[in-house]
């Protein structure tokens, strides 16, 4: 049972791929700790993911909230850049803007942002160029999603 | 299959290798994008085959739930990548093979893609 709501946020930094992935790992194992079944943690790890992702090679810094109650999980990603001038286009599979040395590091595929909406059931993408953009994702959960954590 | 056997068909050197006769291994998956990776390993116990070395290789396993890591053409992972793996409980191997006949060897085994085709 996940009695009310959970929530909690982490900072994340624009270029920092030293540190790349560490949000969306502690929203992982915070999730698989509230008992949720591990087909919506792994969803939600890997929207997460590429949200993250798309911060740290395509804004200067950022914020994701997460909120869980035992309807669903709500995440919700803020930062500070660019912006995206075409939200249309961005949403294309295989369009991305990425330089070459991120596409070296194995990003840039231009897969993030439909990845990010195939894996979740509400999908807002928000965005003002030169000032930033606002993801928020929500994944609804069952009664039968959610069993007795240990 | 398990990862003894795996290590053994790649002639593979071991760079973290807990449990490999325990580690059960059904599919596998070769790609240097990482997001192609989030968006089609599907398959439970997933091995990857890539050749790049960073610690997104290992976080991406993570985040999907990948079983285990293999690098290719003898390429050995970056300090911070096997730190992660100790951390995440990742085996990480390393192959002087390349990726056509690493692939090769374990597609005539028996192992499928991780994206379930040619089942
Ligand atoms: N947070 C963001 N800030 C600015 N631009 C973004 C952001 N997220 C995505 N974009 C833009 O949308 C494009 C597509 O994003 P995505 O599908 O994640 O692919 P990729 O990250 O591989 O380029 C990016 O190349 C970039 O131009
Ligand atoms: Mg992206």
């Amino acid at each position: 049972m996940i009695k009310g709501v959970i929530e909690g946020s982490f900072h994340i930094t624009g270029g920092d791929f030293t540190n790349a992935g560490i949000a969306s790992s502690e929203v992982k194992s915070i999730l698989t700790g509230l008992g949720i079944s591990s087909d919506i943690v792994r969803r939600a790890a890997i929207a997460t993911f590429e949200a993250e992702m798309n911060v740290i090679i395509h804004a200067v810094a950022g914020v994701m909230h997460y909120y869980v109650s035992s309807e669903r999980i709500r995440v919700v990603i803020n930062d500070m850049g660019a912006g995206i001038p075409d939200i249309e286009q961005a949403m294309q599979e295989g369009f991305s803007t990425a330089p070459d040395w991120v596409r070296e590091m194995g990003w840039g595929a231009g897969m993030g942002l439909p990845n990010i909406k195939k894996n979740s059931d509400v999908f807002r993408l928000e965005s003002a160029v030169g000032e930033g953009t606002t993801l928020e994702i929500i994944l609804n959960l069952r009664e039968e999603d959610l069993h007795e954590a240990e | 299959m398990t990862l003894i056997q795996i290590i053994e068909i790649l002639e593979a050197r071991v760079v973290f290798g807990p449990n490999a006769d325990e580690t059960e291994i059904l599919s596998v998956c070769a790609s240097d994008l990482m997001s192609d990776l989030l968006h089609f390993s599907v398959r439970p116990k997933a091995m990857l085959i890539t050749g790049l070395t960073n610690s997104q290789v290992v976080r991406t396993a993570e985040i999907s739930e990948i079983k285990a890591v293999v690098f290719v053409l003898d390429k050995t992972p970056e300090r911070e990548a096997v730190e992660l793996a100790r951390q995440k409980n990742i085996p990480l191997l390393v192959t002087r093979l390349s990726r056509f006949t690493a692939c090769g060897r374990l597609y005539s085994e028996g192992l499928r893609s991780c994206t379930g085709e040619d089942r």
